[in-house]
């Protein structure tokens, strides 16, 4: 598995140059961090259709609201605690509430905010996300399924949170893949374990399938790029099968990924499991791959979890 | 009848159905709906571009009552002016109805932004009038924020932004009726110099007689011909204007209300013994 070549922002802001090109209502709507989001670019084309509101994140959501009301279709940026937690009462009732078509992009998720720190690393996005009835939650996995995904985020009308790597992801699909927002995606076949897994932890998730094989264990691996609603089909069928699940998510695993799937598990198909991720505590500064070690999440935290569900089973 | 008669008699009428209304339901937000009713009436029976048999029209002029709560006047005149039926009043939070305590623009015919939790609304006004400017449409976006409603921090991130961007298809009031739930709002947390607050965060300004509807009329005619800043014009009020229960009283934010009282101010108000405009 190799990086790709360009950040995955980059894909991000080609798409929204190339949407805005076609369609007239899109929009941006950002609060200081267009350096960040790489949206200086977009803003050089379409000064009219740019609005920086300044370091401003409830008034960035309150005037993307407005914008939809008039018909518009805004996609708002900051970092991903700050479209979340911080302007949570704002997306929950000035869009969600309101029933308006908001694009919430949340840059950075997780450990991925590297030395940004604590402050900065949200663990809990995703988790605040999932309560906001009507919320799509968003993950792209890399630039191929971000490229698939993006004409059906600008078809879906309501509040949509895109939770997006900034920076090279690893890549996984090629330009033919198939995408259906709200449809999971399994990469490898397998009858042991099920392994589901969003975001950064996808990679890792087929590193760890890899070594289960080679081990003689077959997993079952699994990507949820739409955290909510959740493919609980899939994601059932697949228990069924394999009586043994774990999931891998880069954020805690309250509420997250592992949640959800234990929600559907629990109602449908109770099935052993394990949650790979952040386990209810906060960020800290460092490299994503120093952190990914320090908070258990790489292949060998998925190995050992798979190997104990199937221990359980 | 002159234009000034016409508009007083209809916020006599605003402020008779809110009374109804609010009081047959026996309690709720009477104080800060009953500052509103003169303002009320002079935007939508006078200056707003709005039919109701074209409600959706998409170069209308918007409105936006921030502080949600004031809904049942706004309710009143939608009413009047044929967004609602009259007898829907009555149906304020009932189970089912379309008309609850604050505005919400899924349920209510003419209602054009869900409000309640407070700063909000004023904040997404201003995204309405960046999107109005974007299509270069020739409309206003109106917007009523509340005394206390302005000790929001969200308020200020949108004033700022709308003087920034020298937003004048913005003409906004506040209701300064001075009382908030927990009392009076120089005691909970002043709100003065607040002419000069809004000067200071680029905004032309005003303060009239809010319960004047010449006064307020003249106010929206020089804010619409000023041209490079949005408008900011402090309504003078009186909470609970009109029902001599509630005006000028503290509680009535969010009061109980008995039946005798509300008939009797109902009364009082149709027989021209009590005069509000």
């Amino acid at each position: 598995m190799q990086l790709e070549d360009r950040w995955l922002r980059e894909t991000y802001v080609d798409l929204l140059m190339e949407s805005a090109r076609q369609d007239e209502r899109i929009c941006i709507v950002e609060a200081d961090l267009m350096k960040a989001a790489g949206t200086g670019r977009f803003a050089e084309q379409f000064p009219e259709r740019t609005v920086n509101v300044g370091v401003a994140e409830a008034n960035m959501i309150g005037v993307a609201a407005g914008l939809s009301n008039m018909g518009k279709i805004p996609f708002t940026h900051t970092f991903t605690p700050f479209s979340t937690r911080r302007v949570c009462d704002q997306v929950t009732l000035s869009v969600a509430y309101a029933g308006l078509n908001v694009k919430i992009m949340g840059s950075d998720p997780g450990v991925t905010a590297e030395l940004n720190g604590g402050t900065h690393m949200s663990m809990e996005d995703v988790a605040i996300m999932r309560n906001i009835p009507g919320m799509i939650i968003f993950e792209p996995t890399d630039s191929a399924q971000l490229k698939k995904a993006f004409p059906q985020i600008l078809e879906h009308y309501g509040p949509f949170y895109i939770r997006l790597l900034r920076r090279n992801a690893v890549r996984i699909f090629d330009d033919h893949c198939e995408f259906t927002l709200g449809k999971g995606i399994v990469l490898k076949e397998g009858a042991d374990v099920t392994i589901v897994a969003s975001g950064i932890m996808t990679a890792e998730a087929l590193e760890a399938g890899e070594v289960l094989m080679a081990e003689g264990i077959r997993a079952e691996v699994i990507n949820i790029h739409t955290v909510k609603p959740l493919d609980r089909s899939l994601i059932i069928s697949s228990a069924r099968k394999t009586r043994a699940v774990v999931t891998a998510e880069n954020g805690s695993i309250l509420n997250g990924l592992g949640s959800a799937v234990a929600e559907c598990l629990g109602e449908n198909c109770p099935t052993i499991m394990k949650r790979v991720g952040v386990q209810d505590c906060f960020g800290q500064v460092g490299l994503t791959e120093d952190l990914k070690k320090a908070y258990g999440l790489t292949a060998k935290n998925i190995i050992t979890a798979a190997k104990a569900v199937i221990s359980q089973k | 009848m002159n234009k000034i008669d016409m508009l007083e008699e209809k916020a006599k009428e605003i402020r008779i159905q809110t009374i109804k209304s609010v009081g047959g339901l026996g309690v709720g937000h009477i104080g800060g709906a009953l500052s509103l009713c003169e303002v009320i009436a002079v935007l939508y029976f006078d200056v707003m571009k709005i039919t109701a048999s074209d409600a959706g029209k998409a170069d209308r002029d918007r409105f936006v009552l921030s502080k949600g709560h004031g809904g049942p006047a706004l309710y009143a005149a939608l009413a009047l002016k044929g967004f609602l039926k009259m007898e829907d009043l009555a149906t304020l939070n009932q189970p089912g109805t379309h008309l609850p305590s604050h505005c919400d623009r899924l349920l209510t015919n003419g209602i054009d932004m869900s409000t309640g939790s407070l700063g909000q609304g004023f904040s997404v006004a201003m995204g309405m009038a960046v999107g109005a400017k974007m299509d270069k449409m020739d409309l206003y976006i109106y917007t009523i924020i509340g005394d206390g409603e302005s000790q929001e921090g969200q308020i200020w991130e949108a004033a700022m932004l709308a003087g920034s961007r020298r937003l004048d298809n913005v003409i906004a009031f506040t209701d300064y009726n001075k009382m908030q739930l927990d009392g009076y709002v120089e005691e909970v947390n002043g709100l003065e110099p607040l002419e000069l607050k809004w000067q200071s965060f680029g905004w032309h300004t005003q303060t009239v007689d809010g319960h004047d509807v010449k006064a307020i009329l003249h106010a929206i005619d020089k804010a619409q011909k000023y041209k490079g800043k949005p408008s900011m014009i402090i309504l003078d009020t009186i909470k609970g204007k009109g029902a001599f229960f509630s005006e000028n009283r503290v509680a009535s934010h969010n009061m109980s209300i008995s039946e005798e009282d509300w008939k009797k101010a109902v009364d009082l108000l149709e027989r021209g013994e009590v005069k509000c405009s």
